[in-house]
């Protein structure tokens, strides 16, 4: 079968008058990383809600593999919340056993496997006692025990030390290795992202503003920079620009260099950036 | 462990992207003759563990060096070396090698810095081609 593992339609999600989707259409080929990223309120957790099932659509539709989700936890979608709720009082051997119990289809070996990585999580430990970083790993072998096809990861590696962070992505890369999973996973550290996402979906106001692979969005995309005062005459699009009085930079979407300008191609980090400060100018710009 | 050939340096902060990196690092081990035809370069997941980059981005760089001719995919084994980049020039053992690092031995003892180092090899070399 050759659905896409994750596809959106036209996707909106109202509340009351608030817009927090509307009109999202993407979708993520199998085996992809893709990175999702976009100022604070954009849609990005109620988007990953709405994939894994927690939440329905106001409009539209969500296909995970060719099946429909409608309203309830896709068996093959795996998703690991922000504030990553986990039972304090149990040890983390009765909550995989809770894990076992709550899932229809579950692997303890999977499980173990992930709390055995790295320098590995003490079983008979009280969940409450853990680190940051391994309560992080015993999420995350919750979401793998589940030996989902799809992984939505919200924020993953927001509260980590660098170390942790480092581990975290460790073990999602593993199991992206072994067994080829779809990963989404939004984030605000942009420099964490560049070398574990290969694809990337930008929200901006509940649209999708950018999607597709990492390697082609930047090579369509230039940093152009020049004196102050000339004109910015492309066939692109411009993004953003900003001058100083000597110089004018911008981010430029397709089309050639313009005349007087030297243009290269932004990293990952420099393309978010542009698109971002873009949103909240015209944000203010409403105001 | 066999796998454990080359182990991959990643620079973030290079510019270069990592799956270059990657065939780059591998063609200068072939070059060197650290690796040679029959050599099973590292999976993945092997990679992955050691320096947390996208599976995806291995496997394209492996592409890339299958496409040149210097690899081969085999189902459900692994990327195998097919071809040789090492001249008897670049061996460990080669007697120009082996000037160089009396050369480099006597710079240590005359306690010149890596800079300097750099600086006379660059400078020598230019001379010359």
């Amino acid at each position: 079968m050759n659905a896409s593992p994750v596809r959106a339609e036209n996707l909106a999600k109202h509340f009351g008058r608030t817009k927090a989707l509307d009109g999202c259409s993407f979708e993520l080929p199998e085996g992809s990383v893709t990175a999702l990223v976009g100022p604070n309120g954009a849609g990005k957790s109620t988007l990953l809600s709405l994939v894994a099932g927690l939440a329905k659509p106001t409009r539209g539709e969500i296909t995970v593999h060719g099946t429909a989700v409608r309203g309830r936890m896709h068996p093959d979608v795996s998703l690991l919340t922000q504030k990553r709720p986990l039972y304090d009082q149990f040890t983390v051997r009765e909550l995989m056993r809770a894990g076992a119990a709550m899932n229809d289809r579950w692997s303890a070996e999977r499980a173990d496997e992930v709390l055995d990585l790295l320098a590995g999580v003490d079983k008979d430990a009280k969940v409450r006692t853990l680190s940051a970083g391994a309560r992080t790993q015993v999420a995350i072998a919750l979401a793998l025990g589940r030996l989902p096809k799809v992984l939505l990861l919200d924020e993953p590696l927001s509260d980590l030390d660098p170390l942790a962070r480092d581990e975290t992505l460790r073990i999602v890369m593993t199991d992206v290795a072994e067994r080829g999973t779809t990963v989404l996973l939004s984030s605000h550290l942009l420099t964490d992202l560049g070398d574990v996402c290969d694809h990337l979906l930008l929200l901006d106001e509940g649209r999708v503003q950018v999607a597709g692979e990492i390697e082609e969005i930047l090579g369509d995309h230039g940093v152009v920079v020049g004196p102050a005062g000339l004109d910015l005459d492309t066939d692109g699009t411009v993004v953003d620009s900003s001058h100083t009085s000597r110089q004018t930079t911008a981010l430029v979407r397709g089309g050639s260099a313009p005349e007087g300008f030297q243009s290269e191609h932004p990293d990952l980090e420099a393309l978010v950036m542009g698109y971002l400060r873009a949103s909240r100018t015209r944000r203010l710009a409403r105001r | 462990m066999l796998s454990g050939v080359i182990e991959f340096r990643i620079d973030r902060h290079s510019g270069v992207s990592t799956y270059l990196q990657i065939a780059a690092q591998v063609k200068q081990a072939m070059r060197m003759g650290l690796l040679g035809p029959g050599d099973k370069l590292p999976t993945a997941r092997e990679v992955v563990e050691a320096t947390r980059v996208n599976p995806n981005t291995v496997l394209k760089a492996y592409r890339e060096l299958e496409h040149e001719g210097l690899v081969e995919g085999r189902r459900g084994m692994g990327t195998f070396v097919t071809a040789s980049l090492a001249t008897d020039a670049t061996k460990a053992d080669a007697p120009l090698r082996q000037d160089l690092d009396r050369w480099m031995d006597r710079a240590v003892d005359e306690g010149l810095s890596a800079d300097e180092v750099d600086a006379i090899y660059t400078d020598v070399r230019g001379t010359h081609y």
